[in-house]
């Protein structure tokens, strides 16, 4: 039981008082960049860098822990509370959050989401401390005809999920898949659809799309509406606190949004945001009252909640086991632990275990801390929709622009920000989903590059794609949960269709 | 609203140009990659020394640092407070992307670290050197995959000069481009490809751990401590490094380019940086001046000839 008392001596260092203020340092900074659209952990942490250099090697990865897991929480908040997303990863959240948070439940909503993190939190980080070699060995697995198997599921999936109607939900889809492709082609390095326009060479930034769509969008919406807007928000009805039926209805989404989110956040082309897409299309599925769905489900918002911070765990598996940095955040974490002489890596657990485990227990404090942080915080931030509507628009308007801003200095950011503003603002008038354009934006080049690299390697032959046996088993389930709805809709004339009616408004 | 006071701060001090500073560094890339480590490492050199009193980095990520470059020669024209960090990798992006500025529109001042390029292949390959590799290449091009960094990069282009030394066709080889180094360790790893390419520092862990087998490094002479032969060595003449570099704005007096030359090479030879480079595992590759000059045009010619080759660039 060496890996016990390695996690017990951890967590002893990461018990001192000036550890736990570091952390607590680090979760309230990292919450707030998570609130902030536009500015997220990888920033915060690297403009932390050269001051924690000062700081022993512990202490600063202590704080840097307590803002990636901050960061990953505090997303949410805004997306339940002012459907404004301020990460890519709680996009899903502000689906079913926001809704909840209309009928006067955001303070469960805010609970399920603070609560699932924390569980989730709890769980992918043993994972991570007990699991990881093997999650890793798993993980290097999957090559790129996988993650395009994995592709193909998330998007049969995904797609049927997201709002009533299949036509606009698809449409709403391409939309999002023709701005993927603007940008330098990865595999070839030449331009595509940037007309000539710079800026347009990166692509489009996921969190503009979404702050804009989202945001900007939502902020046009109600301003058109003016004094007749039909949805009067009532800040709090019934308890803030969660009933005994919101917890019944919340732990097993927790516990299916920890298992799907944590293995995609260890593979190395994951990424947290398929883990929450897939936990809301399972959720929608397996739930009781599906048609609650886009009325505000707390399934909805536990499910990716625990899938979006499970992830951030297994994002710190190939960090911490290949020193194989995943996101922008890992990347400068590492750097981080190569600023105190450390090379993560397979050698990593046997070299420097004090400075593991210390990071594990950390993460695990970091974890505690955010719940005692966060819940007694709920009833303030339930508050903010007691703002009079002009001022609370206008303060949404502003920060999605000062965060755009600030992730990016450029004027054309500022103008994509405005017209995608207006694009979300016209398809919330004509009814057509917003998420799918933003699950679009992100899915759509790693399809399509996984497709590639998959068809480059073989030089071409496209039966490789069915067999690899993992790439075959993800295709049938992709295939499974496209026909047997067809079918069930094609035999059922009684209770069936009268389900899928009363899906359909 | 605690959280959004301390946050709009945070967005304010980055939104706003610093006007106590200094140095201002743009680090053409987003935070977290070598360039933005470079740029943070030389704000904490340059103030530990006592160099300069106030730096901020600025990072305007994009294009392969292009779009910062661009930004940086139009807007700080003549500013001699102001410094820019790029590398190789600017110079092929500069090509494929046509980009209308180039490092001719910039007054390089230094190159300060460099990467050597390494090949490896996964431990249970039957290749076991580079030689084993080349014969692959020639027998059949297309079926010798390499996973590395993104198209047109350092990477990309040490393949294309790899097969043009072994009398290959550079427009056939199979390179699979990944994201950065990280990611393409992951389809290595996993064996999905033949072989792998990219800087030594990517591949160092596993190459310690005797996961990945180390079968060339792109230096001219052997590396101390690494054991691997040179390009050279196996019989193909390429030497390709990764430099990084910084470089003041264009439009300077002779005085001021003078100035900033000589507060990087006090940089350069300060204990400080010397400690930088060993805990970040960088090669101290400081030139400077003509030598720097000289240099810099036969990387491009090379690099233009090369991306020619492969396709890339028409």
């Amino acid at each position: 039981m060496a890996t016990f008392e390695f996690l017990l001596q951890g967590l002893w260092v990461a018990a001192q008082p000036m550890n736990l203020l570091y952390a607590l340092i680090g979760v309230t900074l990292g919450t707030a960049v998570g609130v902030l659209p536009g500015i997220g952990p990888a920033l915060t942490v690297a403009l932390l860098l050269p001051v924690t250099y000062q700081l022993d090697p512990a202490g600063s990865l202590i704080m840097f822990a307590g803002i990636y897991y901050g960061g990953m929480y505090g997303g949410s908040t805004t997306s339940i509370l002012l459907n404004t997303p301020g990460e890519s990863a709680s996009i899903v959240t502000a689906l079913e959050g926001n809704k909840m948070a209309r009928a006067g439940r955001g303070g469960p909503a805010l609970a399920t989401a603070a609560i699932g993190s924390f569980v989730a939190g709890l769980i992918a980080t043993l994972g991570l401390a007990f699991i990881a070699p093997y999650i890793v060995k798993l993980a290097l697995v999957f090559g790129p005809r996988e993650y395009f198997a994995l592709m193909v599921l998330a998007f049969v999936t995904v797609s049927s999920a997201f709002g009533d109607s299949t036509l606009r939900g698809l449409t709403a889809l391409f939309v999002g898949l023709a701005l993927s492709v603007v940008g330098i082609d990865q595999l070839t390095g030449q331009a595509r659809l940037s007309f000539g326009v710079p800026e347009l060479l990166d692509g489009i930034e996921v969190t503009t799309l979404a702050v804009a769509m989202f945001a900007i969008g939502e902020t046009l919406f109600i301003a058109a509406q003016g004094e007749k807007g039909p949805d009067k928000v009532e800040a709090v009805r019934g308890s803030i606190w969660m009933s005994k039926l919101d917890w019944a209805r919340s732990w097993k989404p927790w516990l299916r949004g920890t298992f799907i989110g944590f293995p995609i956040g260890a593979m190395p082309a994951g990424g947290a945001e398929i883990g929450t897409f897939l936990s809301y299309a399972a959720e929608k599925r397996l739930a009781k009252h599906p048609e609650e769905f886009g009325h505000g489900a707390i399934e909805g918002v536990a499910g990716p909640e625990a899938a979006n911070n499970a992830s951030a765990a297994g994002t710190l598996v190939p960090l911490l086991t290949l020193g194989l940095p995943t996101t922008a955040t890992a990347a400068i974490m590492l750097a981080g632990f190569q600023q105190y002489g450390l090379q993560p890596g397979p050698l990593l657990f046997a070299t420097n275990p004090q400075l593991v485990w210390g990071l594990i227990a950390s993460l695990l404090i970091a974890n505690f801390m955010l719940l005692v942080l966060n819940l007694p915080l709920i009833g303030l931030w339930v508050k903010l929709l007691t703002i009079p509507k002009p001022w609370l628009y206008a303060g949404i308007l502003m920060f999605a622009t000062l965060g755009t801003i600030g992730a990016n200095p450029s004027v054309y950011e500022l103008g994509m920000l405005l017209a995608f503003g207006l694009l979300g603002y016209a398809m919330r008038v004509f009814g057509y989903p917003i998420a799918p354009v933003v699950v679009g934006l992100i899915l759509g080049p790693l399809a399509e590059q996984q497709l590639r690299r998959a068809l480059a390697i073989s030089q071409g032959d496209v039966s490789v794609l069915f067999t690899s046996p993992i790439a075959a088993v993800l295709l049938v389930i992709a295939a499974a949960a496209l026909i047997i709805p067809l079918i069930l809709r094609a035999r059922g004339r009684g209770e069936v269709l009268a389900q899928l009616a009363a899906n359909e408004d | 609203m605690k959280h959004f006071f301390l946050a709009s701060i945070l967005a304010g001090a980055m939104a706003l140009p610093a006007y106590a500073a200094d140095y201002t560094i743009i680090a053409p890339a987003n935070p977290g990659g070598g360039w933005d480590q470079t740029a943070r490492s030389l704000q904490t050199v340059l103030q530990q020394e006592g160099i300069s009193g106030n730096v901020q980095v600025q990072n305007v990520p994009g294009a392969g640092g292009t779009i910062g470059l661009a930004q940086f020669a139009s807007q700080q024209k003549g500013n001699p407070n102001a410094l820019i960090v790029g590398g190789y990798v600017m110079v092929g992006a500069i090509l494929t992307n046509k980009s209308p500025v180039t490092l001719k529109d910039v007054t390089p001042i230094a190159r300060l670290t460099g990467e050597f390029e390494a090949i490896v292949v996964p431990a249970a390959s039957e290749i076991k050197t580079m030689a084993d590799l080349v014969a692959a290449l020639k027998k059949d091009p297309g079926a010798v995959s390499w996973a590395g960094g993104s198209a047109g990069g350092t990477d990309h282009i040490a393949v294309g000069l790899i097969a043009k030394a072994a009398g290959v066709d550079p427009t056939k080889i199979n390179y699979i481009a990944y994201s950065g180094g990280g990611e393409a360790l992951a389809a290595i790893l996993g064996s999905q490809v033949t072989a792998g390419i990219s800087g030594y520092g990517e591949f160092e862990a596993q190459v310690k751990a005797g996961t990945l087998r180390l079968i060339a490094v792109s230096s001219g002479e052997r590396l101390a401590g690494i054991d691997a032969p040179t390009l050279k060595e196996s019989g193909l003449d390429v030497v390709v490094e990764n430099w990084r570099m910084v470089a003041a704005a264009p439009g300077l007096t002779d005085e001021q380019k003078a100035a900033v030359s000589a507060d990087v090479e006090k940089l350069a030879k300060s204990a400080g940086w010397q400690e930088v480079l060993k805990t970040k595992g960088w090669q101290d590759s400081y030139l400077s001046g003509d030598a720097f000059a000289a240099q810099l045009d036969k990387d491009v010619a090379a690099t233009e000839g090369v991306l020619k080759d492969i396709g890339l660039v028409k």
